[in-house]
C-alpha cells in the first residue's frame, strides 16, 4: 500500500468569477478545448507522470464531476491499489464540516493520505490548463533535499501584481513570498503546484487547523508558515503554456489560444495524451456548402454553416447558412439557420432558433449563453 | 425474458478486400472514419444487452484482438460473461467436425456455461444499427425456431450477388432460400436461434460429416424448422468486396445516410484512441467529408473520409478518398479515388490518381 507519492487535486472550488459557467457545475468540471473538461489536463499530467495515486477533493456542484471521474478509468486510474478517489466533505460522530480553505480541504483527510504512507504529496488543482511532468519536479524536489517545492512561471513583470511572486536566491531556495506585490522583486509567479514531504505537511496542516485566525489555504497561511521556521522551500521552474482560466475572459483567451496555427499547447502530442470521457460519437460531417477556417471541430458535429476561429464540442449541428466566429460551442448545442455568433460561449444542449444574432454590445466584450436564456431580446436577422 | 449470448462468426467469412486484408482479416477492416468493420455487430449485440459474446476467427486475427482488447469499449469486460476473443487451438484427436461447425464443437463450453436460453449469431458484414432486442422479441412472440433478420432492399446492388435472399409468406415465415438476382429480401446473415436446437443441430451437422452450421443445418433443413424473417427497416450496407467498401464510405458523405446510421438511440463503439478534436489550420478548404478526431488539415479535402489522426499539409489536395488512420499527405500530394491504408506517407507533390469504379488501394505502412 505504500505509495512514493500521492496526488491531492483541489477540484471543490465554485469559480464565482466564471459566472453562468459554472451555475450548475464546479470550475473543474467546465468544458474546455472542444472535448475536455479543465481537470481532464491536471488528472491527465498525473497519469502521464507516472503519479497512480489521486484523491480528487470535490464540494461545490460535484454531480457532473462525479460522473465525469467514474472510476477513473479514461485516466487509467482505476487501479486495485491507488487510482483515483473522489474526497467529498463529510461528517463523523463529533462532527465534520465543510472544507473552509484548501489545508483544510486536506487535513480532514489527513486519514486518506495515511493509508498510503507517502514520502511526498502533490497539492494540485483542477482549474489551471497546461501540461507537466510531475516526475521531473519530483526528482528537482528530491535533488535540492527541499521540504516543500513550489511550481513557478515567469510573468510578464507588469503583471506580476497579480499573482503570488516567489522571491528566491541563486539556487532556487525561497526566501520569501508575496502575495500580489504592489512592487515585485521577482517576476516567479506561483502555479499552485506543491510538493511536500508528507512528515512535514502533515504537521503543518495539524497545527494550522488548531489556529482559529488562519484561512486554512496554502498560499496564505502554510507557505508563510514554513518559510517562517526557515524550512527549506525551493521553486522549480516550469517552461510552457500554463493559464488559470478563472475569468471568463481568460477562460475563452485559453480556448482561443488552442486555434493559433502553431498553438503552445499540443494537444496531438501521442507522449502526452490529454484523456478525457469518450462519448462514442462518429467522425464529424462538413456539408458542401460549409466553410471552416481556424477552428478546433470534435466528433459528432454536423456542419452545414461557416465556422471561423471557434472551437466545437461534441454533437454539435449549425445549419446552413449560420456564421460562428470567435465562438466556444458546447455539446449538443444546435445552431439554426442564418443564426450569427460572435465572441459567443454557448453551454451545452442550447437551442438556438432561426436567424438570432448574438454578440456582446462592445466588441471587446465576451456574451455567454444556455438553454434558459430567453431569446426574444436578441435582434434576428430578417427572413426574406 | 431470458436472454441472448452472442457469437460473431468470422470464420465464414473470406479476407475480401485485397490490399485492406493483407494484415487483417475481413471484420477488423478500418470503415466510416472511426470504426472496424465488427464494431457494428459487436455494439448492435451489447445494445441488445447481449453479455457473452464470443469471436470465431481462423485467421490474421492479431490486429482484430488488438482492436477488441479486453472488450471494454462494448462494455464487454464483464465478470461474469464478456468478450471471449476464440482463435482455433484444438488438439482433440477424436474431433471429426469440419469448417465452421469446428468451432461451434470445441467451444461448446462456452455455450453451455452461459445462462441465456438464446443465442444470436452473425458475421461482420452488415453494417447497420440495429435494434437486436427487437428481433428476439419477434422471435420469442412468433416462437419460431430460427428468425432470420433481413433488409429488403429496393434496389440490388453487385455485393448482394453473394447473399442469400428468403421467400417467405405474409406471416414472415421463410418457404425457400434463393441465390436469385430479382428477390429483394437479403438476408443479413444475423440469427436468432434457441440453445437447445442450436446444440442439436451442431451434433447433427457434424455426425453426418458437414461443414456448415447454417448452410447445412438450417437452410437444407428449412423443411422441418419454423424459420421467421425480421425486417429491419434501417440504414444498412452489405459489404463484402472493394468496390462495395469504397461505395458505402463514401455513401455516408449523404448527410442522410450518415444521421440514420450513427443518430438513433443506439451508439456504435469502438476503441478509444482520446485524440483532440480536428484542428482546421486558417487557410483551407473542406467539403462535404467525414473528419475524425486527431486529424490536422492544412490543405484541401473534399468528399472525402479521414480516419483519425491523419496529417493533410498545406497545398495538398484529397478528393473522393479513404485517409485511413495516421497517414500524413505532404506538401502538394495530389489523391483521387484512392483508398489509404493505416501509416502511409505521401511524399511531397506525388500525384495518385485512381478509378470511381475501381479506386487505388495502397497497403498499410508504405511510403510512396
Amino acid at each position: 500500500m505504500k505509495k512514493e507519492c500521492v496526488g491531492m487535486l483541489l477540484a471543490g472550488g465554485e469559480g464565482k468569477r466564471l459566472g453562468l459557467l459554472t451555475k450548475d457545475m464546479a470550475k473543474p468540471g467546465v468544458y474546455f478545448g472542444g472535448k475536455y473538461r479543465i481537470i481532464d489536463f491536471t488528472l491527465s499530467n498525473c497519469a502521464n507522470s507516472g503519479i497512480d495515486t489521486v484523491g480528487v477533493l470535490t464540494q461545490y456542484a460535484p454531480l457532473a464531476l462525479n460522473r465525469h471521474l467514474g472510476i477513473g478509468q479514461p485516466w487509467d486510474m482505476d487501479r486495485s491499489d491507488g487510482g483515483t478517489s473522489i474526497l467529498p466533505p463529510y461528517r463523523v460522530k463529533d462532527g465534520g464540516d465543510w472544507y473552509c480553505g484548501t489545508a483544510d480541504a486536506i487535513f480532514q483527510n489527513l486519514h486518506f493520505l495515511d493509508q498510503y504512507n507517502p514520502e511526498f504529496v502533490l497539492v494540485i488543482s483542477g482549474d489551471h490548463i497546461y501540461k507537466m511532468n510531475y516526475s521531473a519536479m519530483l526528482d528537482f524536489h528530491k535533488e535540492t533535499g527541499a521540504e516543500a517545492s513550489i511550481s513557478v512561471i515567469e510573468v510578464p513583470w507588469e503583471e506580476t501584481s497579480r499573482f503570488g511572486i516567489m522571491n528566491t536566491n541563486n539556487h532556487l531556495a525561497i526566501t520569501d513570498f508575496e502575495e500580489k506585490p504592489a512592487i515585485a522583486k521577482n517576476n516567479l509567479a506561483s502555479m499552485g503546484i506543491y510538493i511536500f514531504n508528507w512528515s512535514v505537511l502533515r504537521q503543518y496542516l495539524i497545527q494550522d487547523a488548531s489556529n482559529p485566525a488562519s484561512s486554512h489555504d496554502f498560499g496564505k497561511d502554510i507557505i508563510p508558515a514554513m518559510l517562517e521556521d526557515n524550512r527549506k522551500l525551493f521553486a522549480f521552474p516550469y517552461r510552457g503554456y500554463w493559464k488559470d482560466v478563472g475569468t471568463i475572459q481568460s477562460y475563452w483567451e485559453a480556448n482561443m489560444d488552442l486555434l493559433d496555427d502553431d498553438s503552445c499547447l499540443r494537444l496531438d502530442d501521442p507522449h502526452w495524451r490529454i484523456y478525457t470521457v469518450n462519448p462514442n460519437q462518429p467522425p464529424h460531417y462538413i456539408g458542401p456548402e460549409a466553410t471552416v477556417r481556424g477552428s478546433l471541430i470534435n466528433e459528432g458535429c454536423q456542419v452545414f454553416g461557416n465556422i471561423k476561429r471557434s472551437i466545437l464540442f461534441y454533437g454539435v449541428e449549425t445549419k446552413m447558412g449560420s456564421c460562428i466566429t470567435d465562438s466556444v460551442i458546447m455539446p449538443k448545442v444546435k445552431v439554426g439557420k442564418d443564426v450569427i455568433l460572435e465572441r459567443a460561449i454557448v453551454k451545452e444542449d442550447t437551442i438556438l432558433p432561426d436567424g438570432c444574432v448574438i454578440k456582446p454590445e462592445a466588441d471587446e466584450k465576451l456574451i455567454v449563453i444556455d438553454k434558459e436564456t430567453s431569446f426574444e431580446n436578441f435582434t434576428y436577422v430578417k427572413q426574406l | 425474458m431470458t436472454g441472448m449470448m452472442g457469437v460473431v462468426n468470422l470464420d465464414a467469412e473470406y479476407d475480401f478486400l485485397q490490399e485492406l486484408t493483407y494484415f487483417r482479416c475481413g471484420a477488423a477492416v478500418p470503415f466510416a472514419g472511426r470504426y472496424r468493420l465488427i464494431d457494428f455487430t459487436l455494439s448492435n449485440m451489447s445494445n441488445a444487452g447481449i453479455q457473452e459474446i464470443a469471436v470465431f476467427t481462423r485467421n490474421k486475427y492479431r490486429s482484430l484482438m488488438d482492436h477488441l482488447g479486453t472488450g471494454a469499449e462494448w462494455d464487454l469486460d464483464r465478470k461474469r460473461g464478456g468478450l471471449f476473443i476464440l482463435p482455433p487451438d484444438w488438439n482433440d484427436p477424436s474431433d471429426v467436425s469440419k469448417g465452421d461447425l469446428q468451432h461451434y464443437h470445441n467451444n461448446r463450453d462456452f455455450f453451455s456455461r452461459g445462462n441465456p436460453q438464446y443465442i444470436c449469431i452473425s458475421g461482420s458484414q452488415f453494417i447497420s444499427n440495429i435494434s437486436v432486442r427487437e428481433a428476439f422479441r419477434h422471435h420469442l412472440q412468433t416462437e419460431a425456431d430460427v428468425t432470420l433478420i433481413t433488409k429488403t432492399f429496393p434496389v440490388l446492388e453487385n455485393e448482394h450477388n453473394h447473399c442469400l435472399k428468403v421467400e417467405h409468406d405474409e406471416q414472415g415465415w421463410v418457404s425457400a432460400f434463393t441465390n436469385d438476382k430479382i428477390n429483394p429480401a437479403v438476408f443479413s446473415g444475423m440469427y436468432i436461434i434457441g440453445k437447445k436446437l442450436f446444440l442439436d443441430l451442431v451434433e447433427e451437422c457434424i455426425s453426418r460429416g458437414k461443414t456448415s452450421l447454417f448452410q447445412d443445418g438450417i437452410k437444407d433443413n428449412l423443411s422441418r424448422l419454423h424459420v421467421q424473417t425480421y425486417h429491419h427497416s434501417g440504414y444498412s450496407s452489405v459489404i463484402n468486396s472493394l468496390e462495395s467498401y469504397y461505395k458505402h464510405n463514401m455513401r455516408l458523405l449523404d448527410s442522410e445516410n450518415y444521421r440514420k446510421l450513427f443518430f438513433t438511440d443506439q451508439l456504435i463503439y469502438t476503441k478509444v484512441k482520446d485524440e483532440p478534436p480536428a484542428k482546421y489550420n486558417s487557410h483551407i478548404e473542406v467539403k462535404n467529408s467525414l473528419i475524425a478526431n486527431g486529424c490536422v488539415i492544412k490543405g484541401e479535402v473534399e468528399n472525402s473520409i479521414l480516419f483519425r489522426g491523419v496529417k493533410v499539409d498545406s497545398g495538398a489536395s484529397i478528393k473522393n478518398s479513404i485517409i485511413m488512420q495516421r497517414c500524413h499527405i505532404e506538401e502538394g500530394a495530389v489523391l483521387e479515388d484512392v483508398i489509404i491504408d493505416k501509416d502511409v506517407r505521401v511524399s511531397k507533390n506525388r500525384t495518385l490518381i485512381g478509378a470511381k469504379e475501381q479506386p487505388y488501394a495502397i497497403a498499410k505502412r508504405s511510403s510512396i
